[in-house]
């Protein structure tokens, strides 16, 4: 069972999002950069699939030169190869262009299962992962919080948490899987996991070595344009409910409630 | 030339869903900035007759694709289906609700189509004959304005419970049409082959008016009995932060975050939670946010509306049978 991961370098979540002079991007300079969260469920069970039906798990990434730190956390967590799309020319690209590169680079591999993570915690999209199903041609699932590999490794069951229940769905491999929490709790690296990923194989491709027209990357093949970043509307502390008990505080509170908010 | 505004009707089982009435009615906003009709795509089998209700809401017309294999969602079967329609008739927006199904399909089209789209939005407006959609990124940590270049139609999903839903005027109807499609058994891969139903019976977070959540200040998973008395009295869905999910209290599916849902109810309440940034990002379109924490440098009290500084312990049960005084009078 061969199995390719996506993984998208996002700002740790700790990152307070500041607001860079041109209105139309954040300011970059102090972010920690770490796996995309979903990703690392990406990654984890990717590896439990292997260590069942043996095969080999290939993490991709796209992006600058600091994604490769991340691909070497994955494959330090046990992945086997890793492949990272870097081309300037794909710098501001939009989801559809990044979902192409990433599809292209995939077609070229022997894959059964690919995972992507539910959504970005960076730009909260959640599509690149179906558009490379698309590209692809194969189905996808997305929001999976349960994966289960059928035993002639030819089809998969999944469970996927809707609104009010759960669907459990049974698709052909190969299959797109995108990851939601409650998967698995994703293994850390350790220590000769680290040493041991320093040694394995690393690709690097730029978009010519795929095959593909710069043209259609990058900020200027844009189709959804930003056109301002903005701070989110400002959030004042509000009142304090004042009483001597918290019975006085409760009624307090109640009425604001019922009253001057009118929730209740 | 692009011409029409298109949404995307969401039914389960033959129910018109809630985000439905929501998108139609945003939709509506927009044909009118336009000055274009207003189409709804309906897809079910024997859904029919919901259609012209539909109407009321402000949909011109209801193009109803009916079908037994579109009885129950699948990605395969309903982006097949709305993209040979969407191709046939060149809408020029195209607007989806951001739900669990929305999501998944709008994803799935924008592929098949090509075009770019705008995920989970919370306002929209018409510039210069363009849809210009806002969104929360970083999980609401910051806003977004995005517009579309060369790509038609313009697609974009909305956020549950942000729309506001227009007052259904019953002299208004939409004329309903029967939709033209190919289906081909072959496009159709996946299977649903069971639905756990949630036993618990709760409006999902994401489509829940109000919450009530809990954080690490619970210190048990058997403490939640007093979220849920005062949750079932206000008709509320209990959340947690990421703490109390960590600690295996409640389970992941009633994280709230950037890492787990991301909310906008009309009340939220957080009970003995710090407010860390991830938490915060996640509920921060809240309306009205209301913290209960001992702890009065809490964080979380910074970005609520009212705050109360005590022990939930003896706060939340007070508050329970101070709010019963309101709702049984
Ligand atoms: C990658 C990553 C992603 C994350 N994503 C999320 C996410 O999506 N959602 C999320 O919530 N967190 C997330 N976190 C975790 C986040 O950083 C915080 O650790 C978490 O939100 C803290 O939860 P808490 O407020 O319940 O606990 P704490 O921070 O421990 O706060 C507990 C609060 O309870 C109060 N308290 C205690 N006892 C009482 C009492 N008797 N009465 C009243 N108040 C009391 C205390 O004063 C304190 O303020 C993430 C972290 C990381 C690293
Ligand atoms: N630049 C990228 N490189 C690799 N994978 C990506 C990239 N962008 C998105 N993905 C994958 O798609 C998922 C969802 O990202 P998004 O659609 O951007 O929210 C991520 O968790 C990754 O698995």
């Amino acid at each position: 069972m061969n199995i390719i991961v996506c993984l998208k370098q996002v700002p740790d979540t700790e990152t307070q999002i500041k607001v860079g002079s041109d209105g139309k991007s954040i300011v970059t300079d102090d972010i920690k950069w770490v796996m995309n969260p979903y990703d690392e469920h990406g990654v984890e069970e990717a590896l439990r699939i292997k260590e069942k039906f043996g095969g080999e798990v290939t993490i991709v990434g796209l992006g600058p030169k600091r994604v490769t730190e991340s691909i070497r956390t994955a494959l330090a967590m046990g992945a086997d190869k890793g492949m990272l799309i870097s081309d300037e020319a794909l710098e501001g690209s939009d989801s559809l262009a990044v979902a192409k590169a990433l599809a292209a680079a995939i077609k070229e591999l022997d894959y059964d299962l690919i995972f992507s993570g539910q959504r970005g915690v960076d730009d909260d999209m959640g599509v690149v992962g179906a558009n490379i199903a698309e590209l692809l041609d194969i189905p996808q699932l997305s929001v999976i919080d349960k994966v289960e590999v059928a035993e002639d490794g030819k089809s998969v069951k999944v469970n996927r948490p809707i609104e009010g229940s759960t669907l459990v769905i049974e698709s052909p491999l190969p299959a797109l899987i995108t990851t939601q929490k409650g998967l698995n709790e994703p293994r850390y690296a350790s220590l000769p996991g680290i040493m041991k990923a320093k040694k394995k194989p690393f690709d690097e491709k730029t978009l010519s070595d795929l095959g593909l027209d710069a043209a259609e990357f990058g900020e200027g093949a844009r189709k959804v344009k930003v056109l301002e970043i903005k701070p989110p509307p400002a959030r004042e502390a509000g009142k304090i409910v004042e009483g001597e008990t918290p019975q006085e505080k409760a009624a307090g509170l109640a009425k604001l409630l019922h009253d001057e908010a009118k929730v209740i | 030339m692009a011409q029409g505004v298109w949404t995307i009707a969401e039914q389960r089982g033959g129910e018109i869903r809630k985000i439905t009435y929501e998108i139609i009615s945003e939709g509506r906003r927009l044909a009118d900035a336009l000055g274009q009709d207003l189409t709804v795509l309906l897809l079910g089998s024997n859904i029919k007759e919901k259609a012209a209700e539909l109407g009321n809401y402000g949909a011109d017309k209801v193009l109803v694709a009916d079908d037994p294999r579109l009885e129950a969602y699948t990605t395969d079967a309903y982006a097949s289906v709305i993209s040979e329609l969407v191709k046939a008739d060149d809408p020029a927006i195209l607007l989806l609700g951001a739900s669990a199904e929305g999501k998944d399909l709008s994803a799935r089209l924008s592929g098949k189509l090509g075009v770019g789209m705008a995920q989970d939005c919370t306002a929209f407006a018409v510039e210069d004959g363009n849809l210009v959609a806002t969104r929360p990124i970083y999980a609401g940590k910051a806003y977004a304005r995005v517009t579309f270049e060369n790509s038609w139609p313009q697609m974009a999903t909305a956020r549950p419970k942000v729309m506001d839903i227009n007052e259904p005027d019953t002299s208004r109807s939409a004329e309903v049409l029967d939709a033209a499609f190919s289906l081909d058994d072959g496009a159709l891969k996946t299977k649903v082959v069971d639905v756990l139903k949630d036993e618990s019976g709760k409006v999902d977070l994401t489509e829940a008016d109000k919450i009530v959540s809990g954080g690490r200040g619970m210190k048990g998973p058997e403490n939640y009995k007093i979220l849920e008395d005062l949750a079932d009295l206000i008709g509320a869905t209990v959340g947690a932060s990421r703490s109390a999910v960590d600690a295996g209290w409640r389970p992941h599916s009633d994280q709230v975050g950037q890492t787990g849902k991301v909310v906008s109810p009309g009340l939220y309440i957080a009970c003995g939670i710090s407010g860390a940034i991830q938490h915060l990002a996640g509920m921060s379109t809240s309306k009205v946010i209301v913290a209960i924490n001992k702890d009065a440098d809490a964080p979380i009290f910074q970005k609520a509306d009212y705050g109360v500084v005590g022990d939930l312990f003896d706060v939340v049960p007070a508050l329970t049978e101070e709010v019963k005084k309101y709702i049984e009078s």
